[in-house]
C-alpha cells in the first residue's frame, strides 16, 4: 500500500466550506482580525472625540476654576470625556501591545510587559473616569 | 538551526540603514513614536482631570505647571504628536479601504499629513493663546 492521503474534498464540500468558516477561530493568536478591527474602530472614534475634546480644552484656556468645573459638569461634556477615555484606553492598549510584540522577543519579558500595558491603561482610564464622575456627582 | 554552518554564504537582503530614507519610512516610524508618546501623555490628561476634581487650590497648581514655559513646550509637542498621529491614522484608514497604494499617492499622503499636522497645531495654539 502507498502512503495514505487525506480524503480529496468532493466538489460539494469545497462549496459548503465558506471563506468565513475557513478562517473562523484561526490565526496564531486564535482571534483573527479582532485586534486589527478594534484598533480601526477606536481610531475612527478617536478622530471625532479628540477633535471635540480639543475644542473644549481650548475654550477653557485661561478660565477660572469655577468655569472649568461648571463646563466639565455639563452632561454632554462629561459623556464626551468618558467616551474619549474609553476609546482612547482600548486604542492605546492595543497599539502598545503591537509595539511590545514587535520588539520584545523573550517570552517572559513579553508577558510581563503585556500585563503592565493592561494595568497601565486600565489604571489611567479608571482614574480619568473617577475624576469625571467626582466632578459630576461629587460634593 | 542557530549554530548550523553556512557553507555557501549568499547575499543577505540589506537592512534599513542601507536605504536612503523615504518619506513614508519616516512617517511610519513617526506614527509609532507619536503613538507611544501619546500613550504616556495620557498621564497629563489624567493629572488635569484629577486636579479639576480635587479643588481650586490643587487645580491652580497644575494649571501653573502646564502654563509654565516647560509645561507649554510639552503641551505643544503633545498637540503636534496628536495631530500627526491623527492625520497619519487617517492615512492608514484610507489604505485599509484598499486605496492609495501607488507610490505617488503614498508620497502625497505623507506630505499632506505633515502639512496638516503643522497647520492644525498652529491653529489650535492660535485659538488657545492668539485670540485673547
Ligand atoms: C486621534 C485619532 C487617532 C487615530 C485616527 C489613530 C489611528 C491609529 C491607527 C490606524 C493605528 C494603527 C497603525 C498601524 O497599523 O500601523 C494606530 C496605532 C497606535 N495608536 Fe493611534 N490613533 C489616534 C489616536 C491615538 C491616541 C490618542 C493614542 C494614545 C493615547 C494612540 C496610540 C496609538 C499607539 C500606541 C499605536 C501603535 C503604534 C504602532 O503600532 O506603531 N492613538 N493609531
Amino acid at each position: 500500500m502507498s502512503t495514505r492521503l487525506p480524503p480529496t474534498p468532493s466538489p460539494t464540500q469545497a462549496i459548503l466550506r465558506t471563506p468565513l468558516g475557513r478562517v473562523r477561530g484561526l490565526g496564531s493568536a486564535k482571534e483573527g482580525t479582532d485586534h486589527f478591527w478594534k484598533q480601526r474602530i477606536t481610531g475612527v472614534a478617536n478622530i471625532m472625540l479628540v477633535t471635540a475634546a480639543i475644542c473644549i480644552l481650548v475654550s477653557l484656556i485661561g478660565a477660572d476654576y469655577a468655569t472649568v468645573r461648571k463646563t466639565l459638569q455639563k452632561p454632554a461634556v462629561a459623556i464626551l470625556l468618558l467616551m474619549l477615555v474609553l476609546a482612547g484606553m482600548m486604542h492605546m492598549r492595543l497599539g502598545m501591545q503591537t509595539v511590545i510584540e514587535d520588539y520584545v522577543h523573550s517570552e517572559g519579558s513579553k508577558v510581563v510587559l503585556l500585563m503592565l500595558n493592561t494595568f497601565f491603561t486600565i489604571g489611567i482610564g479608571l482614574t480619568c473616569v473617577f475624576a469625571v464622575f467626582k466632578l459630576s456627582f461629587g460634593a | 538551526m542557530a549554530d548550523s554552518k553556512v557553507v555557501d554564504p549568499r547575499p543577505l537582503s540589506p537592512h534599513l540603514q542601507i536605504y536612503r530614507p523615504l518619506i513614508n519610512m519616516v512617517m511610519s516610524i513617526v506614527h509609532r513614536i507619536t503613538g507611544v508618546a501619546l500613550y504616556f501623555g495620557t498621564l497629563l490628561l489624567a493629572w488635569w482631570l484629577v486636579a479639576a476634581a480635587q479643588g481650586p487650590k490643587y487645580f491652580q497648581f497644575v494649571s501653573d505647571v502646564f502654563g509654565s514655559l516647560p509645561g507649554k513646550v510639552v503641551l505643544f509637542g503633545y498637540t503636534w504628536a496628536l495631530m500627526h498621529h491623527m492625520f497619519g491614522g487617517i492615512r492608514h484608514l484610507i489604505w485599509d479601504t484598499g486605496r492609495g497604494f501607488d507610490l505617488t499617492t503614498v508620497d502625497r499622503m505623507s506630505w499632506a499629513s505633515i502639512v496638516a499636522s503643522v497647520l492644525s497645531t498652529a491653529l489650535i495654539w492660535f485659538a488657545a493663546y492668539g485670540l485673547r
